[in-house]
C-alpha cells in the first residue's frame, strides 16, 4: 500500500505558480489553515482559489497569493463580512468570478463527472450571466426548449481538505455535522491534499456505525498529514469551535503594518507546534466551545 | 387598541410569521433575528407544517430558540447539511426570508457589493444563494431600517436575488419558481400583489403614514383603496415569542427598541 503521509511543505511543493487550487469546508469551519499559513510562507503565486470563503480567502488575498477567485460569498460567519476580503474587494485587487454557492458545487460536480458544463437555472435574470466572464447559456434539447445557464466544469489542479481523521492511506473521516462539498472538491481535482486532527489505523478509522461518515475513497487522496488544530482559527466539530477572538484580532488586521505583525506572530513561524504555541496552547484551542447559530 | 403593549421589533416578528401562513410543508429560512423569530412563531402557531433547521446542519421539530442555549437540546428529526439545502431548494419547497442590503421596484435584491462593481464603495457578502434562491422558491424580504438606500430608485446595484423584471428574463418568460411574497419594514409591510407584481403597501405600522413609507422609498408604491394597519401582536403571540427569545435578543435590532405602536 502507498503511504500517503508528507509533510505540510511537502503538498505545497507539489503547487505551482498559476494553478487552480479549491478549499474544502464553509466560511469559518473545517478549513485547512495550515496549509493555508504554509501557502502562505512559500513563493506560490497568481493562483486561482475556489472557495466557499472564509479566511482562508482573506488570508491569501492579503498575502497577495490570489489572481482570480471564483466564490459565491467570503465570510467569517459569526461574523459575517470577511475584512481581508473586503478591503481587497474593494481596491480591485484581484479578478473576481462571482456565482452563486450553488452553482459552485455544480461545477465541481460536472469536473468531478468530467463533463464540460452542468445545466441550471440558477444564474439566469441576475447579474451573473453579465459579470462572470465567459459564463455561457445552451437551450435545452427536448421539446421544452428552456434556457439554462451552462456552469462550466471547475476542473481543479488541486483540492486542500481538513479532515477529522485519517489513516496513512488516505481514508477519511468526517464527523463534523456538515461535510460540506469536501468530496466534490476532491473528485474534481488532480491532486487532493488532506489535513487531519488525528492519524488513525486503518482498522479503527471506518467501523460499520462510522462508514457514512467517510466522504469518499482513498483513491481521491494524495497526501494525509496529521495536523492537530490544523483548522484553527476556523472551527473544527465536534473537536473545538470557531475561534471569535483570534478572528476578531485577524479581522482588524487588514491595514499593512497591523498584517504584518499578524503574520510574524502567527504565519511566519517555524512549525505547526509553534503555531498552536502562540495561538494559546492546545488546551486553550480544545476549550473553544462549537459555535451556535 | 389592545390591552397589552408591544414592541416594533415584536411587531415585526409577527408582521414576519405571516409570511409563512399556509405555505403547507416546506422548508421555512429565517435568515437574521427577526426573520428567524417570525418563522419560529409561524410553525408554533398557524402552520405547524413546517420545517426548520438548527441554523446548522440538522433538522429541528420544534424551533430552536435564538441566543444561548443554556440547557435547551434542539429536537433533532433530520440532517440538512448544505449539500441537502441545495437539492431541497433547488426543488423549490422553501421559503426564505433574508435582509438583503438593497431592493428595488422589481423586487431584485443585492448582498454582493455597493457602488462600482470592479472597484465597489463597499464590498458586502458575495452574491450567496440569492439567485438560486429566486429562481426556485419562495423569498420575503426584511429592511431594519426602510430608506431610499435600501429600497432603491432604479435596479439594485448588482443583480443577485432576481425579480419581476422581464428586461431580464431568458426569452421575456417568466421563470417558474420566480416567487416573491412579502417586505417587512421597520415602518411597513409591502407584498408584490400590484399591477405585473408591482410593490404593493400591505399594511403599515401603527403610527406610520403612507406619506412617509412613500417618502422612504426610491420608488412609486402602488397604494390599494384602504390600506390597514399591520394587526398588532395577540398575547399568545407574545407568550410564543417571549419563549423564542428568553435573552430578548429582538429588543437589540431597532435603535432604541421603540414601541410597536408610534400613534402618538
Amino acid at each position: 500500500m502507498i503511504d500517503k503521509r508528507m509533510p505540510l511543505e511537502d503538498m505545497v511543493a507539489q503547487l505551482r505558480d498559476g494553478m487552480t487550487i479549491g478549499i474544502g469546508g464553509w466560511g469559518a469551519r473545517r478549513k485547512p489553515m495550515a496549509l493555508i499559513r504554509a501557502i502562505l510562507r512559500s513563493s506560490l503565486k497568481d493562483l486561482t482559489v475556489i472557495s466557499y470563503g472564509g479566511p482562508d480567502v482573506g488570508m491569501l488575498l492579503s498575502a497577495g497569493k490570489i489572481k482570480k477567485l471564483v466564490f459565491g460569498f467570503v465570510s467569517l460567519d459569526l461574523i459575517p463580512l470577511e475584512p481581508h476580503f473586503k478591503a481587497a474587494r474593494q481596491a480591485g485587487n484581484f479578478e473576481v468570478w462571482e456565482v452563486d454557492e450553488g452553482m459552485v458545487q455544480w461545477g465541481l460536480r460536472a469536473a468531478a463527472a468530467r463533463l464540460p458544463f452542468l445545466p441550471t437555472r440558477v444564474g439566469l435574470a441576475s447579474d451573473i450571466v453579465r459579470r462572470a466572464a465567459g459564463l455561457k447559456m445552451i437551450k435545452s434539447p427536448y421539446a421544452d426548449g428552456e434556457e439554462f445557464v451552462a456552469m462550466p466544469a471547475l476542473r481543479l489542479d488541486a483540492a486542500l481538505l481538513h479532515v477529522n481523521e485519517a489513516d496513512s492511506v488516505g481514508n477519511t473521516v468526517i464527523l463534523s455535522p456538515d461535510p460540506f462539498f469536501d468530496d466534490l472538491f476532491g473528485r474534481a481535482a488532480d491532486r487532493t491534499f488532506v489535513t487531519c486532527e488525528r492519524l488513525v489505523a486503518t482498522a479503527e478509522i471506518c467501523t460499520a456505525e462510522r462508514a457514512r461518515y467517510n466522504p469518499f475513497e482513498r483513491s481521491v487522496v494524495t497526501g494525509v498529514a496529521c495536523v492537530p488544530y490544523g483548522a484553527h482559527p476556523t472551527a473544527n466539530g465536534p473537536d473545538y469551535g470557531i475561534d471569535v477572538a483570534h478572528l476578531t484580532a485577524y479581522g482588524a488586521a487588514t491595514a499593512p503594518e497591523a498584517w504584518a505583525d499578524y503574520r510574524a506572530r502567527y504565519v511566519d513561524v517555524p512549525t505547526h507546534e509553534a503555531y498552536v504555541a502562540a495561538a494559546g496552547g492546545a488546551s486553550h484551542l480544545a476549550s473553544i466551545p462549537l459555535p451556535v447559530f | 387598541m389592545t390591552d397589552h403593549s408591544y414592541s416594533l421589533a415584536e411587531l415585526c416578528i409577527c408582521a414576519a410569521a405571516e409570511a409563512w401562513r399556509n405555505n403547507g410543508e416546506v422548508l421555512a429560512s429565517g435568515i437574521t433575528l427577526i426573520p428567524r423569530l417570525g418563522a419560529s412563531l409561524a410553525k408554533l402557531t398557524f402552520s405547524p407544517d413546517l420545517m426548520m433547521t438548527d441554523s446548522e446542519a440538522y433538522l429541528v421539530a420544534e424551533p430552536v430558540p435564538v441566543g444561548k442555549r443554556g440547557g435547551y437540546a434542539p429536537v433533532i428529526e433530520g440532517w440538512m447539511p448544505y449539500a441537502r439545502t441545495f437539492d431541497l431548494l433547488w426543488g423549490g419547497r422553501r421559503h426564505a426570508m433574508i435582509g438583503p442590503t438593497q431592493v428595488d421596484r422589481f423586487g431584485q435584491s443585492n448582498l454582493s457589493v455597493i457602488g462600482d462593481y470592479t472597484k465597489p464603495a463597499a464590498a458586502l457578502l458575495g452574491v450567496r444563494g440569492l439567485p438560486g434562491n429566486s429562481i426556485h422558491h419562495a423569498n420575503s424580504y426584511f429592511f431594519p431600517i426602510h430608506s431610499t438606500r435600501s429600497l432603491v430608485k432604479g435596479e439594485v446595484d448588482m443583480v443577485g436575488g432576481i425579480g419581476y423584471n422581464p428586461a431580464r428574463w431568458p426569452s421575456g418568460i417568466q421563470p417558474r419558481g420566480l416567487d416573491l411574497r412579502l417586505i417587512v419594514t421597520d415602518l411597513a409591510v409591502l407584498d408584490f400583489e400590484g399591477k405585473n407584481h408591482a410593490i404593493r403597501v400591505r399594511s403599515l405600522h401603527p403610527g406610520i403614514t403612507l406619506e412617509q413609507v412613500q417618502a422612504a422609498t426610491g420608488f412609486e408604491l402602488e397604494v390599494p383603496a384602504s390600506v390597514p394597519l399591520t394587526p398588532a401582536p395577540t398575547a399568545e403571540q407574545l407568550a410564543y415569542i417571549v419563549k423564542l427569545d428568553p435573552q430578548r435578543l429582538r429588543d437589540g435590532v431597532f435603535k432604541g427598541n421603540p414601541p410597536g405602536d408610534r400613534r402618538a
